[in-house]
């Protein structure tokens, strides 16, 4: 029954192409959030209103317009700078060729990064004022104090919200065939066109994601105890 | 961007000429998956909360197998593998609903849509005041009573700020709708894009009338809640 017709090896390389888009993704995008839920709880008026702005509207429309407006005008964008670079002299002659896993971690990451720009600001003001102030009674300077006080401390707030941005992800990530990447999901597809067994073959691409989210959440409950260490739970 | 605008506008509104397309096509699609979501949830809810696990578990079963996959990939399933096999192709009435790419839409968005909905009501229902339970039970109520008068309108008011996000989740979901071939306002931009190749303008656009729905149903959300949780204001 379980019969993969030859495709188990594409559909094994489409699933590592998923995971990586994936993983990458969500690096980029956790940078992005903490950056961004820095520049919103800045004292700057220019940075909060960028933030702001940035999150507002990516959170407003849909990934998926968002992800062809970026993948289709990224290139052209780099196109129009390195002609810029070109003409400002000579020498400089840079091509930006993107391919469709790079726009895709590039665009992933942009859009999620302002879910997680939310995530982690709520999670800043979580942590008790008193710690940040005892840390630069200490004569902490503010890296320091980002470092050994604030990141840990606001991970613990911020970690059901990560998780759930990281199943998100997992998941937008099959939109990214649609840009022409030859992930679980395009790889599915064509197996399932070849061998005129698409219901089949789908199910197999369901199934890989149903076990990556199965593994995430087992991962995420072992992170969570990990950060939850030093709180001290009502004995019921 | 405006002059896409004027190429386009009726069909990114309400109509290419001989059918619904564009923001018209985008909302019926929120409105119908959202209701059949609504309807399918409401009862699974309950359900889920069940002490048997002969009823809930089907229910988490549910939950999970369409939580746990991509839209995408269940809206493939549908409309491409589901099509696919011989006795839906042998059967009048299969064949004629799965070969329309719209009843396969509808029918995958609210599958989804009543999956993540189930979870939504089943946590509010299950996070009632015992009290308003007590209170109930010594008012003599039936449980189907408790249930009608009490359990469900504190749940579903207590629900409302989770339910509006997954709506706003939902009309985002239905940018999908343009690989089976459903003309939404993503399809349309999409043909506008291959008509003059200028990504920025088209997408953008679209960008902009998703982000105004988005608006429009948050500021109708933010009312509704106002109105139906102003017991809980502090």
């Amino acid at each position: 029954m379980f019969d993969l017709a030859g495709y188990g090896q594409q559909i094994f390389n489409g699933t590592v192409t998923t995971i990586e888009l994936s993983v990458l993704s969500l690096v980029l995008s956790f940078i992005i959030g903490l950056l961004g839920a820095s520049a919103k709880l800045a004292r700057h008026r220019v940075l909060r209103g960028i933030g702001t702005v940035y999150t507002t509207i990516i959170r407003g429309v849909p990934d998926l317009v968002l992800m062809l407006l970026i993948f289709y005008s990224l290139q052209i964008w780099l196109n129009d700078f390195s002609d810029w670079l070109d003409s400002l002299q000579n020498s400089i002659d840079f091509e930006f060729p993107l391919d469709p896993f790079t726009s895709g971690v590039i665009t992933l990451g942009f859009i999620y990064g302002a879910y997680f720009t939310e995530t982690f600001r709520g999670a800043f003001l979580a942590v008790p004022k008193g710690q940040l102030e005892a840390a630069r009674a200490y004569g902490m300077r503010p890296l320091l104090v980002f470092r050994r006080i604030l990141f840990p401390q606001m991970m613990r707030y911020a970690l059901p919200g990560i998780g759930n941005n990281w199943q998100v992800i997992l998941k937008a990530t099959a939109l990214v065939s649609l840009i022409g990447l030859s992930d679980v999901v395009k790889a599915a597809q064509a197996a399932g066109e070849a061998t005129f067994r698409t219901f089949f073959f789908i199910s197999v691409a369901g199934l890989v994601y149903l076990v990556l989210t199965v593994i995430s959440n087992g991962v995420l409950m072992l992170l969570e105890r990990k950060y939850a260490v030093g709180v001290r739970k009502a004995a019921l | 961007m405006i002059g896409i605008f004027q190429t386009y506008w009726q069909a990114l509104l309400y109509s290419d000429g001989y059918r619904m397309t564009g923001l018209a096509m985008t909302l019926w699609l929120l409105v119908i998956s959202c209701g059949i979501g609504f309807c399918l949830a409401l009862p699974l809810a309950v359900l889920r909360n069940a002490r048997s696990p002969l009823l809930w578990f089907p229910v988490w079963l549910y939950t999970f197998l369409f939580r746990g996959t991509p839209l995408y990939v269940q809206l493939l399933l549908i409309y491409t593998g589901i099509y696919g096999l011989s006795f839906i192709h042998n059967t009048p009435p299969f064949n004629e609903f799965f070969r329309q790419g719209l009843n396969c839409t509808i029918l995958s968005f609210a599958l989804n849509t009543g999956a993540y909905t189930t979870e939504i009501f089943a946590g509010a229902i299950k996070e009632t005041a015992h009290g308003e339970v007590d209170a109930g039970l010594a008012m003599g109520m039936s449980r189907y009573t408790l249930y009608r008068r009490i359990i469900i309108p504190s749940a579903l008011r207590r629900a409302l700020p989770a339910y509006s996000n997954e709506v706003i989740l939902m009309l985002h979901a239905t940018t999908l709708a343009f690989t089976a071939t459903v003309p939404d306002i993503l399809k349309v931009t999409n043909d506008a894009y291959s008509a003059t190749y200028d990504p920025f303008d088209c997408f953008g656009l679209a960008a902009l009338i998703y982000l105004c729905v988005s608006f429009g149903l948050i500021f109708l959300f933010r009312r509704a809640e106002r109105r139906f949780l102003a017991y809980l204001r502090p």
